[in-house]
């Protein structure tokens, strides 16, 4: 069973360089989510694994072979394309077997894979009909089905769900899941959006312009994000950035808020680098960790008490947008079971636990 | 009662409202316009058409105009199998033969030519593929009576001047660079993800033309046939010079008939075997116009 690895790949179209030296290492049966907004190089790095696109320098393996340079259909991948890309005047049986009958398996070995992909994405009433007779949700399944029916290692999905309606994405979000658990396949999975990748990877590689910014579970990359950009990048609200200067004496850190001179208590966060006095650093509040009282446990690092500027409700959660200064708006999120909604003006007094900080040097925009 | 008759805020109710139509300047304009360039055609095509039923008795009499008094299908019958083309006398009828063996093969060879062709330009990674398009394009402007004598003599040293084959080759490859062009364009808005999907599924140039592309093309293929086989019969110049003595098609045929005549000229039978000539790609529009015009307007894939 196969493990992918990109070794030091390189991407230039024409003058332009999008990817240098990229590496990355995807484990055997791992579902691992490339994440990053437009733009970053997800498609292109996936349509390399595919084939579809040329590496300029580097090399792709797929366990022990290289597959940089070989066909696409050679490769032992299959795909689902962000528009499914259904061969519209074939049925869905002939979409199935279209890359079946390529490969030259026998009818009976064919008729059988269709019903086992069918039979398993429950599309076996469909599969007389064409793509044209087909809602979203069943063209999806379909365009999986195709990728199935292959029975290949490795599996790639480029946007799978962004064409679905919100409720069907989830359906199809579980379904992928389960079947990464059932068939126990590589999977690749590309998307923009977090969530999808928060809820279905194992693993997450966050892409930006071109450059793996972290690797690492869903929970790793909340909770410690390596980067300004991650940590802007996953969460939502994002995460509320705070420019200050730090002042150090002994084991006792704080940080001043330039915009409005607030003091932050950060003796509680573990430090991978020395903190030094005068250094320039921005500190990282997630909206969701905000307290609104003090009966909550935990020593409190910050506290602020600011204006609200504006309230937004979804349901039980409330997004409160206290007016920061110089620094914008601070966004606190908060649960409406617990606390009421402060009216537009009010001062709200709220704190952060000391142990909830995320702290990045100013200059390199790096974790501290 | 419904409920609507209750209530009794209900108005009386209106009859509908009438669009109030007026015939503006602008649209006299056009109508004038289009009724001139209809009439334009239609004038003379009923002149032919009804020359072509009238007595030749009648047409000496001058009044192009008139219906004929006496209905006679008896030209229509001597313009199909007994009129002179110079030296044989056995109508147009043999013309209509030839141009049928010319059409079929020149159809094959244009469209199927062109259709990879046009495949390979816009779906493939292919070197210089920008470059070859632009030649193409260029070539779609050369007049063919330039090259005419060139050609002659390259199909006089591979053998095929004179025959059937040589007006065939010599369509395709004329009709090759718009062919290409046309089927091209219409490719190029294949999405991409089809392609990407075929190329991972099979990989083989020829099966994804076969089986994903080719079943694509169906309204642009009738495009390209009528555009062709309106081209390849309405020829006149290229069966003329390419086609040997007894391969001549219907169009030149009927020049040669038009052109011999001993003692009187046989208008009516002129205008027959005119209208027997231009039938067949008539018949062709008619049947498949609807889709033409379809085929124009939509593109590979539906909605």
């Amino acid at each position: 069973m196969p493990d992918i690895k990109f070794q030091n790949i390189v991407k230039r179209f024409g003058k332009v360089t999008v990817m240098q030296d990229l590496n990355l290492s995807i484990g055997d049966g791992e579902f691992l989510v490339l994440l990053g907004p437009s733009g970053c190089g997800k498609t292109t790095l996936l349509n390399m694994l595919a084939g579809l696109q040329d590496v300029t320098d580097g090399a792709i393996m797929i366990g022990e072979r290289d597959v940089t340079d070989l066909d696409p259909k050679d490769r032992g991948l299959a795909m689902v394309f962000q528009s499914y890309a259904l061969y519209p005047t074939k049925t869905v049986r002939g979409n199935l077997k279209f890359g079946l009958s390529a490969r030259g398996l026998s009818r009976a070995q064919i008729d059988d894979r269709i019903e086992w992909a069918a039979g398993l994405l429950q599309i076996d009433g469909l599969l007389d009909r064409k793509p044209a007779q087909l809602s979203g949700g069943q063209r999806q399944r379909v365009a999986i089905g195709r990728a199935l029916v292959k029975n290949v290692d490795v599996f790639l999905f480029d946007e799978p769900l962004s064409n679905l309606d919100a409720k069907l994405r989830t359906e199809m979000r579980l379904e992928i899941r389960n079947l990464h658990q059932e068939l126990k396949k590589t999977i690749v999975f590309v998307t923009h959006d977090q969530v999808e990748a928060m809820t279905m990877a194992d693993r997450i590689a966050v892409m930006n312009d071109g450059v793996i910014q972290q690797v690492g579970t869903p929970d790793e990359i909340y909770q410690n994000p390596a980067n300004l950009f991650v940590a802007e990048f996953i969460g939502s609200p994002a995460m509320n950035l705070l420019q200050t200067r730090l002042q150090v004496h002994g084991s006792d850190v704080s940080a001043v808020h330039k915009a409005t001179g607030t003091r932050l208590d950060l003796s509680a966060y573990a430090f991978a680098e020395t903190p030094e006095t005068g250094q320039d650093v921005i500190v990282g509040l997630r909206p969701e960790h905000f307290n609104l009282d003090r009966t909550n446990d935990g020593p409190v690092g910050a506290e602020f008490a600011l204006p609200v500027r504006q309230t937004e409700k979804t349901g039980n959660d409330v997004t409160m947008y206290l007016d920061n200064g110089s620094d914008g708006l601070l966004a606190v999120r908060f649960d409406q079971k617990t606390h009421n909604v402060p009216p537009t003006g009010a001062r709200q007094v709220v704190s952060f636990p000391a142990n909830r900080f995320d702290i990045f040097d100013a200059a390199t925009n790096r974790r501290i | 009662m419904t409920a609507q008759d209750v209530s009794p805020f209900t108005s009386p109710p209106q009859p509908p409202r009438r669009r109030k139509k007026r015939i503006r300047g602008s649209s006299i304009a056009v109508l004038a316009f289009l009724t001139m360039c209809a009439a334009f055609v239609s004038v003379p095509l009923y002149v032919v058409i009804v020359t072509s039923f009238k007595t030749l008795d009648q047409i000496a009499l001058g009044d192009i105009f008139a219906l004929p008094t006496t209905w006679t299908l008896e030209p229509w019958r001597k313009a199909w199998s007994e009129v002179c083309a110079g030296m044989t006398c056995d109508g147009v009828s043999a013309g209509f033969w030839t141009s049928l063996k010319i059409l079929f093969p020149s159809l094959f060879l244009s469209i199927g030519i062109s259709a990879v062709t046009g495949y390979a330009l816009a779906l493939w990674k292919i070197k210089w593929a920008g470059t070859f398009l632009f030649i193409l394009f260029l070539c779609a402007f050369v007049p063919f009576q330039i090259i005419m004598i060139p050609l002659v003599v390259l199909n006089a040293q591979i053998g095929l001047y004179g025959s059937i084959w040589s007006v065939a080759f010599v369509h395709t490859i004329l009709s090759m660079p718009l062919l290409t062009l046309i089927f091209r364009n219409f490719y190029k808005d294949v999405p991409e993800e089809i392609v990407n999907a075929a190329i991972m599924d099979s990989g083989s140039f020829w099966r994804i033309f076969l089986e994903i592309i080719l079943p694509m093309s169906g309204n642009i293929m009738i495009v390209v046939l009528i555009l062709m086989i309106t081209t390849v019969w309405n020829d006149y110049l290229i069966g003329l010079t390419f086609g040997g003595v007894g391969t001549q098609p219907m169009t030149v045929i009927l020049a040669n008939t038009v052109i011999t005549s001993f003692g009187e000229v046989k208008y009516n039978v002129d205008m027959a075997a005119a209208l027997l000539t231009a039938i067949p790609p008539l018949v062709v529009y008619f049947a498949l116009g609807k889709f033409f015009v379809q085929g124009i307007t939509a593109g590979a894939i539906k909605g």
